[in-house]
């Protein structure tokens, strides 16, 4: 039988507010366990949630830019549970009337093709704290540093058919919130985590199949290949007359599989109801207005303006937005350079392959923008041919100059465009090399096209590579033929 | 020095008849003799008491003394204190010290007070009588078989025995009016939001506010002016300007439209206690006033509304003491489930875990609509009742409690003790300000009248009030308790 997979998600996203959603205690990642949390943030008896404005600006940019209605009023609901991370006995979250209504993502899939993807809606809620199960001698230690820094909860329809889309959308509202700047998307410190719901059913059949809830994964990577794991395993399960049962499962990426955390039957009750301490979010026009007009250009516009306005392939325009980094970083060097494609083959070609290599990400690139501008500027005015441009690309990758033309002027790389000086050296490897010159004359006109490289690399040799290598074969050419 | 109204003794200490350590040396005394029997404190801080007290002699000594500075008054310990533990009467709290203080505890602290100690109370707020505290129940100073009401007992017996001058109550669904009513003094509940809460123990979140509770409606008054206020800390707390609440105690209540709820003088209404309240309402008639009836139709909703919303808001509100963090923890527990389930029981007195349980199920899943969510439609038709009589009047009156303070231990059924709140609990629902003010006897035991007034009213329900004890001298009144044992 032939199985089609439906798969949506619920994306957490830590907004990048500086301080908690209900309180004024510092978000920042990393500190000494509870060093960050105030009375509010441990729930200490009498204190009271105050509602951050920069949360809600948030949380309002996001439904902006994704074109989804954003409701007059919202209401924080208390989703009520016990755990030991959660200081209150409840959650702050937003059940019935949440910040942001239907909207779209459009992702673009490994072919160029888009593909819209339904959000269901997107809603405010404070995050929990963290256990520690290590290193406690069989106890539990609990960090509340993280309780109550503010998550948007972003949960899409099932849309998408494959573990490709999925993590697709996931790298698409990557790129929205980075861009926005409301998130700094670092989903190794969790600033991005998502649930992934996943189901199969025959092809054709109309009905959802029953899903599995796959908690808490943290990386593209894994979204695909937990997505993986769950298909093949509720494909077999199917297949051998079982069925799969509506439960909660965690992925293990150690033995990338997925594993049964509790049951349908198991599941709270979480008693959601309004919760008395905030009031109703109500938000006027003039101020979703604001929002709106002050947006930063988003993603899927920068790619179609990439495509439009500066003449780049689909697929470079797609590479080239995929971060708000990136897209900067290539705007920068296409700005100090003049010239789209020459920028984009360098920001694709040289420096991201030296990036690959260190592990970096481009903000920590150790050339800037600025410089690699320069660089691409000099090969654009033929101050320096290609080969020397890697060479000086290299000398600033290892710090050997601040700026491009220093380096050039160092090492000696300008290009030596003076004809007689070419000529010279020509000569000078023409008489150098009587048996070369015997062998291309003897040889057939058509093969000793092939023939004048070996001339060309001595040349540039003795030119130590600053020669410009259309002039030598030009002029290779006439020296040569002359002999024939 | 002990039966002086907060006014009376700022004037006495601006014309340097004693001092303000004089003054809390006398009343510390007097707890010290007198609370055993009465146990209206659960807390009280002594040292701690004289050392305000010798700043504020200071403070005056500079001449820069404000109308509060040096006054001793009492809260109740519902409210968190920096450096002195806070229980909320509940064994769950019984060694919690809290690291902060209440909004209300600093507002006053700033205005120069001296607070003595920490009141008795029912657990969480969660009762009428003041029976259901962790550190036993509290004695009407009136006659001792009494309970004081509650849930803001402690507050209200401690004034009425002459043990401070004015004590910091809460009011939920009547916990300041009725055992201000119960105990002879003068009570106030203001407009929801009108006082912070940042601080106050939750119990329920959208009825829950603080008020003063004192001798007088000009004490009330004074009081009022220090704690209300705008609090960034509190998003329910309004923005809105604080007048100064004594301002218009004055005014003359000719013309002043009284209108007298019908639901309020039905049965159930102890016949020596509706005496008491026309007798007052009189009064006011002979001071200019007019009087007529007017209907509140779904008053008889309002304890069935409030026994969904206050336990739905409790169960979750309560949900913080789980033995992790704070508060009581179980000995030895096995694993998490054990430590949740023994701490709670543990901590946790019988009418707190009835409200959790009641709570629990009316937010379960199935139930929500059916309960909470009836419950709010009723508590918004409660509340345009009120606003549609205050179409027609300015103020409403009658009978803070159907009865006068019953026996101890007279209502075991805690469906007999919830009725006890039917003439104040709808004021809590619907938000608006109220009173209870000295009216009169059933026998030994005091009469409360009560005053209600659309939200933000405050200013006109002290002055109906105060130019009521101008004509009357019920609040003059002292129990023998008080007098004998000086």
């Amino acid at each position: 039988m032939q199985w089609e997979t439906v798969i949506g998600l619920e994306v957490h996203v830590q907004l990048a507010t500086r301080s908690k959603i209900f309180s004024g205690a510092s978000t920042a990642f990393g500190a000494e366990p509870n060093t960050q949390a105030c009375a509010v943030d441990l729930g200490l008896p009498g204190v009271l949630p105050v509602l951050n404005e920069a949360a809600v600006a948030m949380a309002v940019k996001f439904g902006l830019a994704i074109h989804a209605e954003i409701p007059e009023v919202s209401v924080f609901d208390r989703k009520n549970y016990f755990y030991p991370d959660l200081p209150k006995g409840y959650q702050t979250s937003q059940m019935y009337q949440p910040i942001v209504g239907a909207g779209v993502v459009e992702i673009t899939l490994e072919d160029g093709t888009t593909k819209p993807i339904r959000v269901h809606h997107a809603h405010l809620e404070e995050d929990a704290g963290k256990s520690l199960h290590e290193d406690y001698h069989g106890m539990t230690g609990v960090d509340l540093n993280r309780a109550g820094t503010p998550l948007l909860e972003i949960v899409s329809e099932p849309d998408m058919r494959s573990a490709k889309e999925a993590a697709a959308y996931l790298k698409a509202i990557h790129s929205i919130v980075t861009y926005l700047g409301i998130s700094d998307g670092n989903m190794a410190e969790g600033s991005m985590r998502c649930d992934v719901n996943v189901s199969v059913r025959p092809k054709g059949q109309k009905a959802f199949g029953t899903r599995a809830e796959i908690k808490n994964v943290n990386s593209f990577r894994f979204v695909e290949r937990a997505i993986a794991y769950e298909v093949e395993r509720q494909i077999e399960l199917l297949e051998d007359d079982g069925v799969v049962i509506q439960e909660t499962r965690l992925f293990d990426p150690d033995r990338d599989e997925t594993r049964s955390m509790r049951t349908k039957e198991e599941a709270n009750d979480y008693r959601y109801f309004p919760c008395p301490d905030l009031l109703p979010v109500v938000l006027d026009q003039a101020y979703i207005d604001h929002l709106r007009d002050n947006l930063p250009e988003l993603p899927a516009d920068k790619r179609a303006r990439f495509e439009s306005e500066l003449g780049l392939s689909a697929y470079d325009a797609s590479v080239l937005s995929a971060t708000r980094e990136m897209a900067d970083y290539f705007e920068e060097v296409k700005d100090v350079c003049g010239d789209a494609k020459q920028a984009a083959n360098w920001v694709q070609g040289e420096l991201a392959g030296a990036l690959n290599r260190e592990g970096l990400a481009i903000v920590d690139s150790p050339v800037s923008a600025r410089q690699l501008g320069e660089l691409i500027a000099r090969v654009i005015d033929d101050t320096i041919n290609g080969k020397a441009a890697k060479q000086v690309f290299q000398a600033l990758w290892n710090g050997q100059g601040a700026k491009a033309d220093d380096i050039i002027d160092a090492q000696g790389l300008k290009q030596v465009t003076d004809t007689g000086a070419i000529e010279a050296m020509i000569d000078q490897v023409i008489a150098d090399s009587p048996a070369q010159v015997a062998q291309y004359r003897d040889a057939e006109p058509e093969k000793r096209g092939k023939m004048i490289g070996y001339f060309v690399g001595q040349v540039m040799k003795a030119s130590r590579g600053t020669a410009n290598p259309q002039q030598v074969n030009q002029l290779l050419k006439q020296k040569l033929d002359a002999f024939c | 020095m002990h039966d002086k109204t907060l006014a009376e003794l700022a004037r006495s200490l601006d014309a340097g008849e004693f001092s303000s350590h004089e003054l809390t040396q006398h009343l510390l005394g007097r707890i010290d003799r007198l609370d055993g029997e009465l146990n209206s404190f659960i807390t009280v801080t002594f040292d701690q008491a004289l050392a305000t007290a010798d700043a504020a002699d200071k403070t005056r000594a500079a001449g820069k003394a404000g109308p509060l500075t040096g006054l001793p008054l009492a809260l109740k310990d519902i409210f968190c204190t920096r450096d002195v533990r806070t229980t909320a009467g509940s064994r769950m709290l019984d060694n919690f010290v809290s690291p902060y203080d209440a909004t209300v505890v600093e507002k006053l602290a700033t205005a120069g007070t001296v607070s003595l100690g920490k009141t008795n109370m029912d657990e969480f707020a969660m009762g009428s009588s003041n029976e259901n505290s962790h550190y036993g129940p509290v004695k009407n100073p009136w006659d001792l078989a009494a309970v004081p009401g509650g849930s803001s007992g402690g507050s209200a017996a401690a004034v009425a025995a002459g043990l401070v001058p004015a004590a910091i109550g809460t009011d939920t669904g009547g916990s300041i009016r009725q055992p201000a009513a119960f105990c002879g003094i003068t009570g106030l509940k203001p407009t929801y939001g009108r006082v912070s809460r940042y601080g106050m123990i939750a119990y329920a979140s959208s009825l829950d506010q603080a008020g003063p509770m004192a001798r007088t409606a000009e004490d009330c008054a004074l009081l009022l002016s220090a704690m209300a206020g705008h609090d960034l800390r509190d998003s329910t707390c309004v923005a809105r300007g604080v007048p100064d609440y004594t301002e218009e105690l004055d005014t003359p209540l000719a013309g002043l439209k009284i209108g007298l709820p019908r639901e309020y003088f039905g049965d159930g209404l102890d016949p020596q206690v509706e005496t008491a309240v026309r007798d007052a309402i009189k009064v006011f008639e002979s001071l200019g006033a007019s009087v007529r009836e007017v209907s509140l139709p779904h008053t008889h909703y309002a304890i069935p509304a409030y026994y969904v919303i206050a336990p739905a808001e409790a169960s979750s509100n309560l949900s913080r003491f789980d033995g992790v963090r704070f508060g009581h923890r179980c000995d030895a527990p096995v694993d998490l489930i054990d430590l949740y389930k023994r701490s709670r029981a543990e901590g946790f007195g019988d009418e707190v875990k009835r409200r959790i349980l009641i709570g629990t199920h009316t937010l379960s899943e199935g139930f929500f609509d059916a309960y909470y969510k009836k419950a709010q439609q009723v508590r918004r038709l409660i509340r345009q009742d009120f606003l549609d009589a205050f179409e027609e009047v300015d103020v409403l009156m009658g009978p803070a409690s159907p009865t006068p303070a019953f026996d101890l231990g007279a209502n075991k059924d805690p469906v007999s003790m919830y009725l006890q709140d039917i003439y104040t609990i709808a004021v809590n629902l619907a938000g608006i300000p109220g009173m209870s003010v000295p009216a009169g006897f059933a026998g030994r035991r005091p009469v409360g009248l009560q005053i209600l007034g659309s939200h933000f009213t405050e200013a006109r329900l002290l002055n109906v009030a105060h130019q009521f004890q101008q004509a009357t001298d019920w609040h003059r009144q002292r129990p023998a308790f008080a007098e004998e044992n000086a």
